[in-house]
């Protein structure tokens, strides 16, 4: 009886782990890091980017009920594909659109903006991308709905249509 | 008399070198338990990207703003969980990871236990 007891456990053991593993392999591997819970925006200094002048996040982030940060930069291309979303959202009256140019070449990105159109209602500076990190982002674009100084969406990588309806359900 | 000014500055030289070492040894310790989120699998220190660079610096910053080892990492847990940290600290998401090792000691053991006993009766 000793002798049967064992290979069984031994069958039954290597199959969960196979089946574990089996499992394991059709899971991403790479990790995003994601909202939790509405959290609040971070404190930080920033200089403006057409004038240059320093302004602290309380100056940006004051007197409208919705605003959508924007991190993006000229050389990003799916910073293009979803620009046109970005022009849409402009035309919204109860939401101002940051923009936060990140590690950019002033100029690229003021041709950037004058090729296709400024949909920010301010833009300032991150060149050495230290205030994305503040935001909890780590790439670009990556955009953020706050609402009373809460992040309460989050979004990694370009807008898309989905997105933008959704975005647009919740800001009504 | 020259002499002794020669000897004071490079004693100051090397006072002022080895203690700036020291800073930087503290940070690439810290980068290197942080974990690059653009290049998986390496950790900050060794990586080249954006994001692995910005996160130097923010670094650096931090320690000079007079923040410790332990506050970075706390600050940096709260921007973007657990993952981003190598060596992650004893939690309620983490007690998982860190018990078993030892269940899986005692579990063995007591196996290996059982095993001597039932031999020694034996005998």
């Amino acid at each position: 009886m000793k002798t049967k007891i064992f290979p069984i456990f031994l069958i039954f053991t290597f199959s969960i782990i196979f089946f574990v593993f089996y499992k394991g392999l059709q899971n991403t591997n790479v990790y995003t890091p994601t909202l939790k819970s509405e959290i609040k925006i971070p404190n930080f200094d920033a200089k403006e980017f057409f004038s240059k002048d320093k302004i602290n996040s309380d100056q940006i982030f004051i007197g409208s009920d919705y605003y959508l940060l924007n991190i993006w930069a000229s050389w990003c291309v799916p910073c293009k594909e979803e620009h046109k979303y970005l022009m849409d959202l402009s035309k919204k009256e109860n939401i101002k659109i940051i923009g936060q140019n990140y590690k950019d070449n002033f100029e690229n990105a003021k041709n950037f903006l004058i090729n296709l159109d400024n949909p920010y209602d301010l833009i300032f500076l991150d060149n050495d991308g230290t205030i994305a990190i503040e935001w909890g982002a780590y790439g670009v674009p990556e955009t953020f709905l706050i609402q009373n100084n809460k992040i309460i969406k989050k979004i990694i990588g370009p807008l898309n249509e989905k997105l933008l309806f959704e975005i647009k359900e919740l800001t009504q | 008399m020259n002499i002794l000014k020669f000897f004071v500055s490079v004693i100051f030289l090397i006072y002022c070198f080895s203690s700036d070492l020291k800073a930087k040894n503290l940070e690439i310790e810290i980068t290197k338990n942080l974990r690059c989120l653009i290049c998986q699998g390496q950790s900050v220190y060794d990586s080249d990207s954006e994001f692995a660079n910005s996160l130097k610096i923010l670094v650096e910053k931090k320690l000079n703003e007079g923040l410790d080892e332990k506050q970075i990492y706390a600050y940096l847990k709260n921007k973007y969980g657990d993952w981003i940290l190598y060596d992650p600290g004893f939690s309620k998401n983490t007690y998982f990871l860190w018990l078993l090792p030892i269940l899986m000691f005692i579990f063995g053991g007591a196996i290996i236990l059982r095993k001597v006993i039932l031999k020694k009766k034996k005998l």
